[in-house]
């Protein structure tokens, strides 16, 4: 992997996460599981405190000033938001509850408009459950049929694979741009390129992509693109839909309720205008606040930061693990962002993960919601250690001893 | 032959002589590498209950009135406190299991192994061995 370079004060940073001063078991927190959520600086925090305190109001219905103020800053988290992808167009985000409510979106406005029986639905092997169970569940609804990408054993695309199942059939691609099991970064931009010269139209789930990567919506030329706030430092329950004006303009409506609707009468509702028309009911305003708030965290430490150190922290703990006898990392491709799945000889990864806990250190286990690319590997899971700009070598160091000291108990 | 309330004593006894998690933990494991717990025939899909993080699995059947449990896990500190639960359970009478009252976990620390969220299939496990004291009570009755 090629050597890198950041300006980061990890130190500085530190001090504005509180929770990785506090101790679990007695000691030290060592927080390995970005992957599954993220912890939240202080600035983020503070946001959301102050909302409730001094500006708690609904939004985009209030003639009074508190409505005002919120629904000003819930359209100004938008815009910071449409910034830091890039999208052309502010009202082209849509606020949704998260990655999974993201997905299901889609497959709901975009199956009701343009899948119908024998279409075919293309998702690849190592998606999230949250990427694959709405598209069999609207295949089943339509009589469409779901293809998978294949891998190698490297954890990578088989992209010449990907290409033979391209046909005048498929209506949708739908990958994740980096793998939440293995790390590895899809080469997305390739894919989109080649599913829209066969037609098709392209959603990326970028939930493990967006916290670690730069995202240009408009440079990758996607037609949708997912994520989550609480893995990028941001609150839990609000994450965002992003879509091209034109496609989202075409969709129907996906849940009913205020705010979406311009007229109703019992004979007749017209639907409200982009972002609105997907949005239905009361939104997670302090959601979308404390993302923004993260987003203008991340932006002062710059993404470009962030990727570097990530990357070294990740080629760290590669090296060191892999002096550990016995050791077999699940995910060795040759573009990785910073998860670190392993397995090591004749031990549960559940009983690494419960030692370790003791020590202090959270790492995942399981099959992280990812299990026929578990059976792909035909294991039963993985113990892995996914990291963030936070984190810091003398953490991998002390990991790298309570693993030893795990395999000296369970062997 | 002691009963479930003295055989679980007797656990919480043994498990007084350790200060530290380690030392528990340890036990615990050489629990589960001593025990081959359940006969291959009985690893069936059948007798699975999957859990999220590992798998056990639980095979029982009547004998002279009294219900004989073997199980098994595929990860070593759950299979260790599996066997634990076995030597509860095991070789008691279908009422006395329905009317036993499990407080050994707590008792010796290792109730955080119960939380829905570690996902273990050790939950799983007690209300399965509870369904087939009940399946095997109503079965004697009729």
């Amino acid at each position: 992997m090629e050597a890198t370079t950041y300006k980061l004060n990890v130190e500085e940073i530190r001090k504005d996460f509180p929770i990785l001063h506090r101790q679990v078991n007695g000691k030290p927190l060592i927080y390995f599981d970005n992957g599954a959520t993220s912890q939240k600086p202080r600035q983020v925090i503070d946001v959301i405190n102050r909302y409730y305190q001094h500006e708690n109001s609904n939004i985009h219905r209030g003639i009074h000033t508190l409505s005002q103020e919120a629904t000003d800053a819930y359209e100004k988290a938008r815009k910071t938001i449409q910034q830091f992808i890039n999208a052309q167009h502010h009202h082209e985000v849509i606020f949704t509850s998260g990655t999974t409510g993201s997905v299901n979106l889609v497959a709901s406005s975009f199956g009701k408009k343009h899948i119908q029986a024998g279409d075919e639905i293309i998702i690849s092997t190592m998606e999230h459950h949250s990427n694959i169970v709405p598209w069999q569940m609207l295949c089943e609804e339509k009589k469409a049929i779901l293809k998978v990408i294949p891998i190698n054993d490297k954890g990578e695309l088989l992209m010449e694979e990907f290409k033979r199942l391209l046909s005048p059939k498929t209506k949708l691609v739908t990958v994740t741009h980096v793998s939440n099991t293995l790390g590895t970064i899809n080469p997305v931009k390739e894919i989109i390129k080649l599913a829209k010269a066969a037609g098709a139209f392209v959603l990326i789930d970028g939930a493990q992509a967006v916290p670690h990567t730069k995202v240009d919506v408009q440079e990758l030329d996607c037609d949708f693109y997912a994520f989550s706030g609480h893995k990028m430092f941001g609150p839990t329950g609000v994450g965002i839909l992003y879509g091209k004006e034109a496609i989202l303009n075409e969709l129907p409506p996906y849940q009913g309720g205020g705010d979406m609707i311009k007229t109703v009468t019992f004979e007749k509702t017209t639907y409200n205008e982009l972002p609105h028309k997907f949005e239905a009911g009361t939104p997670n305003i302090v959601g979308g606040l404390g993302l923004a708030a993260a987003i203008d965290y991340m932006n002062k430490i710059g993404i470009t930061n962030i990727e570097a150190y990530e990357h070294e922290l990740l080629n760290y703990a590669t090296e060191k693990i892999k002096k550990i006898e016995g050791v077999r990392i699940i995910g060795e491709a040759a573009n990785k962002a910073s998860v670190l799945s392993f397995l090591v000889d004749g031990i549960h990864p559940s009983d690494i993960g419960m030692i370790i806990d003791k020590l202090g250190i959270a790492i995942r286990t399981g099959h992280h919601c990812t299990e026929p690319l578990m059976n792909r590997f035909d294991i039963p899971g993985t113990a892995r250690a996914s990291f963030a700009f936070y984190n810091t070598k003398e953490e991998i160091d002390t990991f790298i001893l309570a693993l030893e000291r795990a395999l000296k108990m369970l062997l | 032959m002691n009963s479930i309330k003295e055989i679980q004593q007797e656990i919480i006894e043994e498990f007084a002589l350790f200060d530290e998690w380690m030392d528990k933990y340890e036990h615990i494991i050489e629990l589960g590498k001593d025990l081959p717990l359940i006969d291959e025939q009985y690893k069936t899909d059948e007798n699975l209950i999957k859990g999220c993080q590992s798998k056990v699995w639980l095979h029982a059947e009547l004998k002279d009135g009294k219900i004989i449990f073997s199980a098994d896990s595929d990860a070593i500190i759950t299979k260790g406190i599996v066997g634990l639960v076995i030597r509860v359970f095991s070789n008691h009478t279908p009422q006395e299991i329905i009317d036993a009252n499990l407080f050994f976990i707590d008792q010796i620390g290792l109730q955080e192994h119960l939380s829905p969220t570690r996902s273990n299939g050790l939950l799983s496990m007690l209300k399965q061995i509870r369904m087939y004291a009940i399946a095997f009570n109503t079965q004697a009755k009729a």
